[in-house]
């Protein structure tokens, strides 16, 4: 049922990657709570900018839960209250009258912020090119049904393949750990035929690349998943443990 | 070298000393024991090992194991805290699903620590120690033998301080330990969507009846010196 509700925005601004920034509180009127957490974003936008105000500065494409674009610590979670939702397919209907609502950018060592709401997270490009990719070195795509695979394998890769990349766990884990994400990547092909061909040498390139771009040590205390709007599952970090020391072991 | 180049590396180091360190738990619980039954019997175990050429190896061998797993816990904490960046998130909040053990691992790896200390003051430097010295402490006036650990035992939980010491310690062991147990599993991965679970809930009850296997001594001998 939709009502209007007015509430606080506690919100981080920081004018560049090296300054200091702070909390700014704006008061938010009458919002209908069908709104959509980005939506009520714009509002307050549109208000800065009538008002000669600097808008608010906050990362979103697909608005549509796909992209992985949208990021936003909300109330002290990533993607906000909701579970297995992106802060795009947060809506206002989630918050009271009255409240104050603290948004903050993903803070870790590895995303830094670059301004405002908005976090450079380049850094899981950088460990897909390090090798989250199937290398094709002949000629014309196989016959679908040539490679047989299991309906349970198929399913547990798509599970890891529905990964986009956001950044949640990292924001998400008290160690700043990109485990969740860099398991899942590994997963999707590793789980199957075509992956598995490079899979020891991809789950040591990326792990390498994920632990020289800064990001911390997993410590398995689960808050990724809890976090992650994709629901990926830490067995998936158990995979990836799996796959590197076994790579290991057998160099 | 992988085990201390990469992050799983240095969390397989954890893993493994972790799991050495938890089955030395439950020998000790289970020789400790014998204190239930009979005096004679404990003591019998604590002249098997005394300062014998296997028990001092065996006590090098947890010494380094322990060392290990400090030495990694701080290098790993360092890490992340360098990882999670200089700002801190002005509101954040536990999931459910998260346990607060989880998080608090190295507070409570100290508390273990501080109990240990502890421990050795009451036991082990009145025990190993003074066989390697070939001395024999003044416990509460009378000179006790190296190896006459009941004697120990009942002295030290006949002291309601100890008591407690020994039971906020236990505690914190047995949070140190839920987490510990099915962790060390999901690092070396021999875990999925089942096994995290089963492996929570047998650690779980492993972890329980361990902690529980000390406590009835020490509670055992307190409600004894109480009679």
């Amino acid at each position: 049922m939709e009502k209007n509700i007015s509430f606080k925005l506690k919100i981080w601004r920081q004018r560049g990657p090296k300054e200091k920034g702070q909390f700014k509180v704006y008061e938010m009127k009458d919002i209908p709570t069908d709104t959509s957490f980005l939506e009520m974003l714009d509002i307050l936008n549109e208000q800065l900018i009538n008002a000669g105000e600097e808008p608010v500065v906050f990362d979103h494409d697909c608005r549509e839960g796909i992209c992985g674009m949208c990021s936003l610590y909300i109330n002290g979670h990533p993607h906000g209250p909701a579970t297995g939702a992106t802060t795009c397919q947060l809506y206002m209907r989630r918050f009271k009258d009255g409240d104050t609502i603290t948004v903050e950018p993903w803070r870790s060592a590895g995303f830094p912020v670059i301004r405002d709401l908005m976090v450079d997270r380049r850094a899981y490009d950088k460990i897909m090119q390090a090798g989250g990719y199937v290398s094709i070195n002949t000629g014309g795509v196989p016959d679908a049904n040539a490679i047989p695979i299991s309906k349970e394998k198929a399913d547990l890769a798509m599970d890891a393949a529905s990964c986009i990349g956001c950044g949640a766990c990292v924001a998400a884990c008290k160690n700043g750990s990109a485990m969740l994400f860099v398991s899942a990547k590994v997963s999707q092909l590793a789980l199957l035929p075509q992956g598995q061909v490079e899979a020891a040498r991809r789950a040591k390139a990326m792990l390498s690349k994920m632990d020289e771009l800064g990001f911390g040590n997993c410590t398995n205390t689960r808050a990724c998943e809890a976090e992650c709007p994709k629901c990926i599952s830490i067995s998936n970090i158990a995979r990836l443990n799996r796959e590197f020391i076994a790579a290991k072991l057998s160099d | 070298m992988w085990l201390i180049d990469s992050s799983i590396g240095r969390k397989v180091v954890m893993s493994v000393t972790g799991a050495a360190l938890i089955l030395f738990l439950t020998f000790h619980m289970a020789m400790n024991c014998a204190a239930l039954f009979s005096a004679e019997a404990y003591n019998a175990i604590c002249e098997f090992l005394g300062a014998n050429w296997y028990a001092l190896v065996g006590t090098a061998g947890l010494a380094v194991l322990m060392v290990l797993h400090f030495v990694f816990a701080f290098w790993l904490t360092i890490q992340n805290r360098k990882a999670r960046g200089n700002v801190r998130y002005a509101v954040s909040e536990r999931p459910k699903s998260v346990e607060w053990a989880s998080q608090n691992m190295l507070v409570l790896g100290i508390i273990v620590f501080v109990g240990l200390l502890v421990h050795f003051a009451n036991f082990w430097s009145k025990m190993q120690l003074q066989e390697l010295m070939d001395t024999q402490a003044i416990v509460n006036g009378v000179a006790v033998a190296p190896t006459d650990g009941a004697a120990l035992i009942e002295y030290t939980f006949s002291q309601w301080y100890f008591v407690l010491i020994y039971t906020v310690w236990l505690a914190a062991l047995w949070f140190h330990l839920s987490h510990g147990f099915w962790s060390m599993f999901q690092t070396i991965g021999w875990s999925g969507s089942k096994w995290q679970r089963r492996w929570q809930v047998i650690g779980n009850i492993y972890v329980t009846l361990v902690i529980l296997g000390f406590l009835s001594v020490v509670y055992f001998y307190f409600f004894k010196s109480l009679c």
